[in-house]
């Protein structure tokens, strides 16, 4: 590893009216990379953000942001840093353009400097030539764009991105996801909070799995999926399915786990399992690799998190 | 947890003074208008109106008495509109601190700015009827300029006491309880309409601990060309709660914001 880390949080903590919120998390950001804090929601991913750029003061724990000690230098940590946040708050009141603009002079920069980034920040987000175009028209994949340009606006190294891709359609989230994959060709590194696992898979280098305030896995999409799951997924459907995943299941699969009328069973091998699944045409499979979300699910339970 | 502690304020506060002079920027006119309407409204409507029934008061006519409580009422109001509603607008429902204080600019510029701007937009309005009323012949001192610092003075005052309010505001209704139990008794007690002396004597000592009252003890003789009595005392009354309000505002946002 060369460099400083861009962020290193060590045994953070976090409480709200005497409930931990978050229980002691640490994790160090190489620079360059794409680190993902994955988790349901409630899991403390937003109040870690939070902490890291100094927007509330932790129980415990040490915080570096860009090299400077957090919160006590977070203002000037914040100079280096560029921040998507959860909820769009783009200023209504503002052209695109003027966004930009008055933004990048909460950094200080030099008005004609901002003046000049505007038409590539534009650019970059899909927006060229709608300078004068009022926010309150833009689509949300649009206001998502412009939000990253936003956070650009100061050339930060370090990116914080608070689930960059909630709520919107498939081809918005590619065209942020290939935008972010350009900012990591540039040497930017970037923390991303997201509950989509195919996101963290494509984007992200290393991850860490959060629940309930702790990091309960941390390593790369690739070692996740190797090291805590078995490699092959069947997927069983049918009414009858949970009534076999009772009597039958156990005998070809390492693990099974019920959900309404899907069974899903974890395997090694599962040639087995298939032969005796063609016995059962009542019961319609799905054969596939274990990838990230078996893992999430794994480690975090199927239950609803409200 | 504690929040207090003094504002720690740095030359960004400027830049989210900025953002909002660039939004009034764009409606300057529709918004200078409609600050002056109502006041106005009231003015000649009471002025001429009552002033008609009226004796002279205070030694000149009732209109050129209520011209001089005008200016400073409407001060307090366009202060106190943009504290709440426009404040509590970009503090809570657009969350425009929110997306400010990512960049850095530390809260307490936030509210800085915020608290400058409302006094400079309370500026505006205060002046431009000082203007309306200087037109129409109700002034005639140059001491009349030395309204304009006055003006400002008070914009912060009501200004640092709004921002208490939308610290701790749950909504946008919550407003209406500060206007109907402070600002409007306020502008009822303080001299606005009539002499402090015709109230009864313990409300006069009340009426006399009130922001508003000082703001017209001070800009009322300067617009009839006189150098107001006890200026340093009412100075002082005014800058002191406007610097404590704002202590405190900057404390209950924190609180509010940044647990």
């Amino acid at each position: 590893m060369e460099g400083l880390s861009p962020l290193s949080v060590d045994g953070l903590r976090k409480s709200y009216a005497g409930r931990e919120v978050v229980a002691g998390v640490s994790f160090a950001l190489r620079p360059g990379e794409c680190f993902g804090l994955l988790g349901p929601n409630g899991a403390g991913k937003t109040t870690t953000l939070r902490c890291c750029l100094g927007l509330t003061p932790p129980g415990a724990g040490d915080i570096r942001l860009a090299g400077e000690p957090v919160p006590q230098r977070a203002r000037e940590a914040r100079e280096r840093v560029g921040v998507v946040p959860q909820f769009d708050n783009l200023d209504p009141d503002f052209s695109c353009a003027e966004n930009l603009m008055v933004y990048g002079r909460y950094f200080g920069l030099a008005t004609a400097d901002i003046r000049a980034r505007i038409p590539q920040l534009l650019d970059f987000a899909s927006l060229a030539g709608k300078d004068d175009t009022s926010i309150r028209v833009l689509s949300g994949g649009m206001k998502r764009r412009l939000t990253l340009a936003r956070a650009l606006i100061n050339d930060p190294d370090l990116l914080m991105l608070d689930e960059p891709t909630t709520g919107l359609d498939p081809q918005a989230r590619h065209l942020i996801w290939e935008r972010l994959k350009r900012l990591l060709g540039q040497g930017k590194t970037i923390l991303l909070t997201t509950h989509f696992m195919d996101e963290a898979e494509r984007l992200c280098n290393r991850l860490a799995i959060m629940d309930e305030g702790r990091i309960i896995a941390q390593g790369s999409p690739r070692e996740l999926i190797a090291g805590q799951i078995e490699p092959q997924v069947v997927e069983v459907y049918g009414e009858d399915a949970p009534g076999w995943a009772r009597s039958e299941a156990a005998r070809f699969a390492q693990r099974c786990e019920v959900s309404g009328e899907t069974v899903f069973c974890y395997v090694t091998d599962a040639a087995p399992l298939l032969a005796h699944l063609e016995q059962r045409p009542q019961l319609r499979t799905l054969h596939r690799p274990a990838n990230l979300e078996d893992v999430f699910l794994k480690l975090t339970g199927r239950e609803l998190r409200d | 947890m504690n929040h207090f502690s003094p504002p720690q304020l740095s030359r960004r506060a400027l830049a989210v003074w900025q953002r909002n002079f660039l939004v009034w920027k764009k409606l300057a006119i529709p918004s200078v208008l409609g600050n002056l309407a109502d006041p106005m409204i009231y003015l000649f409507g009471l002025g001429y109106g009552l002033g008609g029934l009226l004796p002279a008061v205070g030694g000149v006519p009732y209109i050129v008495f209520l011209a001089a409580g005008t200016v400073c009422s409407s001060t307090m109001n366009a202060a106190s509109f943009e504290a709440l509603y426009s404040g509590f607008s970009r503090m809570h429902v657009q969350k425009t601190w929110e997306a400010i204080m990512n960049a850095p600019v530390s809260l307490d510029d936030v509210v800085a700015g915020e608290w400058l701007w409302a006094a400079a937009k309370a500026t505006l309005s205060g002046a431009a009827i000082l203007i309306v009323i200087a037109l129409l012949g109700f002034v005639n001192s140059p001491l009349a300029l030395w309204a304009l610092p006055a003006i400002f003075l008070t914009g912060l005052c009501f200004a640092a006491m709004g921002l208490i309010i939308t610290a701790l505001a749950p909504s946008y209704d919550f407003f209406m309880y500060y206007f109907t139990l402070l600002i409007t008794p306020m502008m009822l007690l303080s001299g606005v309409f009539f002499p402090i002396e015709q109230l009864p004597v313990g409300v006069q000592w009340a009426a006399k601990v009130l922001p508003l009252s000082h703001s017209v003890q001070l800009i009322r003789p300067l617009l009839s060309g006189a150098v107001p009595a006890a200026a340093a005392l009412h100075i002082l009354v005014l800058a002191g709660i406007a610097a404590a309000a704002f202590v405190v505002a900057v404390t209950l946002t924190r609180r509010r914001l940044l647990s």
